[in-house]
């Protein structure tokens, strides 16, 4: 074996072209209703949402803090604390099989190994006084029957696979002396080690810097496409989803508001608060010489309103500069605009396309 | 999957609670044992305060007569080795538990306060020289240091109260001077600043109503250790001394002697120190989980 | 590292210095009393020659550095002065009580290491279930009894059902005659001490169980057993080393009331004694020695700490 070979995780992956077919669906998630029973009364986290994954692709998951994308995903893995909250309606199909039915033991072999997650903060999200290595060991160990000297082993080896340098080394290092950008390395060499179908990625690059947010979205991207799996990425930063996403899903209180490819949606979005998003991005772009004033920062006026206090009928409308009385009084249905391209707004004819050009 | 009664579910959580009756039903819920443990205190605290209504003897009064009389009859639960009354004792000696027990922890609290806070909010040389003699004190376990305060001030009730009160300066002043960094960070209080309020100002309206709750878990806390405390040092001969009625002086004096023929000058006054202590436990643990949740036990 | 752990040496030597003025404060300085009188009196002497005498070698015409200053040259010399009222020199009473204290401490910590951790883990890792909800209620009594009475209950059990008392009586003859003598006297005071740990053992646990890591190793798929015992214990065994320092201070409190009660001839006892006879110096000399105890284990509960977390090792 020569320094140049790069390591392979498994047979299935090494067979896996560049880029997964777009085809099977690999999770079918359906009116996911996943509520908190708080003293200030019942928060209805996730109220809802149905989307489906296929195979290798990458679907986004977009919307401001609070609007349910990280509870989504801890659904999902069932890892949702209880008490407060409970998954209290909907399914979630991986396969064929529906994982809200499954045991807690069925489930436990689930995570890690068929779907697993990065989360948010790699600062606190690793055990301070177990070795990478072991921490990586242990997700292998847990779902196949190795040696502890394999194990270690392919830590190494996934060590490698996510370009941390000197991996014979780092392998017994503990995580206070890795880098914020080497320890979410790490962490998708756990997630990434027993080949999982699924990988979620809860705000991967939000808590680094800019300069390593790009590294690791880029890791992640040449992982995906090395090994085909299917990634759901959380985040509310839209120039992260222009990078990676296939697939956009906007997220507002607890509900879809719109869903589209990643093309579509940034070219025609058709729900007020995408819109909205994508205005609040700053464009260097747009600043036309020194000599006029760029135009300013568009922002979205108000704030999420409270989800123990949702108003009737649109919970965007109170913000949007497009409301009229119908959307203050019922929901707006989710429909199939054009095709691939679903929103719920009763004006969605009157978004003008695009970003805003001054 | 189940179906999910919704309402019970919020009832449970404690939602759907408006007003103070039902606040207090909630609290009664959600912390059983705090609730038992407030009831308690205020049974002990009524008993203080109504003692003369609840009997007839003067606890200091003796009676060589009713030497080691037994329980029941005439006197309801016996009498000591001078004929005075047990019931009357223990009642009796329910004031002074918690006039020491209240007072010391009042005053060491109120001090540390005012330490913790002018250490936290003003820092520099103060800060210092605060936090190396708060290690100083705390190098002695509490019992130690009542002890030796006790030993130099002499035996009285006030010296008592005095005695407990210092050595709970340090840990008090500790915690509240930690509360008020965090505070001080806040950034209403750099709102308030860049608004022109004066330091004094802002130490009053803004860090001082927020310290409150650290305080309030601090006080139920260290009122059972003041208890046991005074039950210590009075049994060991150096806290109140006669003729108060305390609990602690009371197992000294019947101690290993009297412990096979009069079990009862052991019984009931341990028994009384233990109520106390444990009911003021209770409560505090409740108030804590309530008003910090970050610290369970 | 090293420089952490000199760090933490000059830390308790100043530590102990002030520690000592402030004894010197209380007890010589501004204690209720003149120091000549009240030694005068309580051993029982009658000739004003001995006040004198007294005077002299306590240096009370001196200014009180002076005083300060013969008396911690003294210890550091290992001169502990002269017991007045027993008349030996202080060391003759200290030393041979040490060793007795040692192993009623020693035991008590013992017993109250092997029942409160397993028991406050249990508590925590079953949070809110009955068996954690009877923990919480035991352990609290067990805070709120105080450990003289404790005692007294104990003798009361002994003397009426087995007619015989527990106190230390007699010299014991062999090691393990000894340890059965502390057996008992060492639970009372362990009892109230395991309450503490345990209790802090818990909140240790909940602490750590509520931490980000926790959630990753449960996303691994990892079982409850492995994610409490692997992940969390592992993390919360680390403060449970500084608990134990707690639990010396509070220990200490313990031994004091029990030997009473018992009638163990340690040196926590002799502290008691040496107050009722109120032969100041020699409480000063005691209270020096519990402070050191106290500081040294804190010292050492510092190292073994920073020994085991990697975050301080490997900095």
């Amino acid at each position: 074996m020569t320094a140049t070979t790069a390591p392979t995780l498994s047979p299935s992956t090494a067979a896996a072209p560049t880029k997964a077919p777009a085809g099977d669906v690999l999770l079918d998630v359906v009116n996911l209703q996943t509520y908190f029973f708080t003293r200030q009364g019942l928060v209805k986290a996730v109220d809802g949402v149905s989307f489906q994954l296929k195979r290798g692709e990458t679907l986004a998951i977009v919307g401001e803090s609070g609007c349910g994308k990280s509870i989504t995903a801890l659904s999902l893995l069932r890892l949702i604390p209880d008490p407060p909250g409970r998954i209290v309606g909907g399914s979630i199909t991986l396969d064929g099989r529906n994982l809200i039915d499954l045991s807690e033991e069925e489930m436990r072999r689930v995570r890690g190994n068929d779907i697993s997650m990065i989360f948010q903060e790699p600062m606190t999200s690793l055990n301070p006084v177990m070795t990478i290595g072991d921490q990586i060991a242990e997700v292998v160990r847990l779902h196949q029957s190795v040696s502890k000297a394999e194990a270690l082993k392919k830590a190494e080896d996934m060590l490698r696979i996510v370009r941390i340098p000197v991996p014979e080394q780092r392998v017994k290092e503990y995580p206070h002396q890795l880098s914020g950008g080497m320890r979410q390395r790490a962490m998708i060499a756990i997630a990434l080690a027993c080949s999982p179908k699924v990988l979620i990625a809860d705000e991967p690059t939000t808590a680094l810097d800019v300069t390593i947010q790009a590294q690791i979205l880029d890791l992640i991207v040449n992982l995906q496409k090395t090994l085909g799996t299917a990634v759901i990425l959380i985040t509310h930063d839209l120039g992260v989803v222009a990078e990676t996403a296939e697939r956009v899903i906007v997220m507002y209180a607890g509900r879809k508001v719109e869903e589209a490819g990643v093309v579509e949606l940034f070219g025609n979005p058709l729900h007020p608060y995408t819109k909205g998003l994508l205005n609040s991005i700053p464009r260097l772009d747009l600043m036309r010489g020194v000599e006029e004033a760029a135009p300013r920062l568009q922002e979205i006026p108000g704030i999420v309103p409270a989800l123990t206090s949702l108003p009737k009928g649109c919970a965007f409308a109170p913000r949007c500069p497009l409301a009229e009385d119908k959307c203050q009084s019922e929901y707006p249905p989710y429909l199939e605009k054009s095709p691939g391209h679903w929103a719920a707004c009763w004006r969605s004819d009157a978004v003008s396309g695009g970003r805003n050009h001054g | 999957m189940a179906v999910i009664d919704h309402n019970a579910e919020l009832n449970k959580a404690g939602a759907n609670v408006t007003g103070t009756w039902s606040s207090f039903k909630y609290f009664c819920r959600r912390y059983p044992l705090g609730a038992a443990g407030g009831v308690i205190c205020i049974l002990f605290v009524l008993i203080a305060l109504f003692a003369p209504l609840l009997t007839g003897y003067d606890p200091t009064s003796t009676n060589a007569r009713s030497s080691l009389a037994k329980p029941g009859g005439a006197h309801l639960l016996g009498a000591d080795f001078m004929g005075r009354d047990m019931w009357a004792r223990i009642i009796y000696g329910a004031r002074i538990s918690l006039i020491v027990g209240i007072g010391s922890t009042v005053l060491g609290c109120l001090l540390g306060v005012i330490v913790g806070l002018t250490s936290g909010y003003f820092g520099g040389w103060y800060d210092l020289i605060v936090q190396r003699l708060s290690d100083i004190m705390q190098s002695l376990p509490l019992l130690v240091m009542a002890l030796v305060m006790a030993a130099s001030l002499g035996p009285s009730m006030t010296n008592t109260i005095i005695a407990i009160a210092i050595p709970t300066i340090p840990s008090v002043a500790r915690v509240i001077r930690s509360n008020t960094l965090q505070l001080r960070e806040m950034p209403y209080v750099e709102a308030a600043r860049a608004v022109g309020m004066t330091e004094i100002q802002i130490a009053f309206r803004h860090v001082l109503p927020n310290t409150m709750a650290p305080l309030i878990v601090l006080g139920t806390a260290k009122l059972g250790s003041a208890i046991l405390t005074e039950a210590s040092l009075s049994f060991l001969g150096l806290g109140i001394p006669e003729p108060h009625p305390s609990w602690g002086r009371m197992l000294s004096e019947s101690a290993a002697e009297y412990v096979r023929t009069a079990p009862w000058l052991v019984i009931f006054p341990g028994i009384a120190i233990s109520l106390a202590v444990f009911g003021s436990n209770l409560l505090g643990d409740a108030v804590r989980d309530m008003l910090d949740p970050r610290q369970r036990t | 590292m090293g420089v952490y752990i000199l760090r933490r040496f000059a830390l308790m030597l100043l530590t102990l210095f002030g520690m000592s003025v402030l004894i010197f404060l209380l007890l010589r300085v501004f204690l209720h009393g003149n120091i000549a009188d009240i030694l005068f009196e309580s051993a029982g002497l009658v000739n004003p020659a001995e006040k004198k005498k007294i005077e002299v070698e306590l240096g009370l015409d001196k200014p009180y550095i002076w005083q300060y200053w013969q008396w911690i040259s003294g210890l550091l010399r290992g001169d502990l002065g002269y017991a007045y009222v027993s008349e030996k020199p202080a060391w003759d009473e200290i030393a041979p009580r040490l060793p007795i204290t040692a192993k009623l401490a020693g035991l008590a910590l013992f017993f109250s290491v092997l029942l409160g951790v397993p028991l406050g883990v249990i508590s925590a890792v079953r949070q809110n279930t009955a068996l954690d909800y009877f923990l919480r209620v035991v352990s609290l009594s067990g805070l709120s009894l105080p450990s003289f009475w404790l005692g007294l209950l104990i003798l009361m059990f002994f003397v009426n059902y087995f007619g015989w008392i527990p106190i230390y009586s007699r010299a014991p003859t062999g090691f393990w005659q000894e340890i059965g003598l502390l057996a008992i006297p060492a639970a009372a005071v362990g009892f109230r001490a395991s309450s503490l740990i345990m209790r802090l053992t818990r909140s240790s646990m909940l602490e750590v169980l509520r931490q980000d890591y926790i959630r990753t190793a449960r996303s691994k798929g990892a079982s409850k057993n492995t994610v409490n015992y692997n992940h969390a214990l592992r993390n919360a065994v680390l403060p449970v080393i500084t608990i134990i320092s707690i639990e010396a201070a509070f220990l200490i409190g313990g031994l004091i009331v029990t030997e009473t009660v018992f009638n163990i001839p340690g040196v926590a006892r002799f502290l008691v004694e040496a107050i009722r006879w109120r032969d100041y110096p020699i409480v000063q000399n005691l209270v020096m020695f519990i402070a050191l105890v106290t500081v040294v284990i804190n010292f050492l509960t510092d190292m073994a700490y920073a020994f085991l977390d990697p975050r301080i090792k490997y900095d």
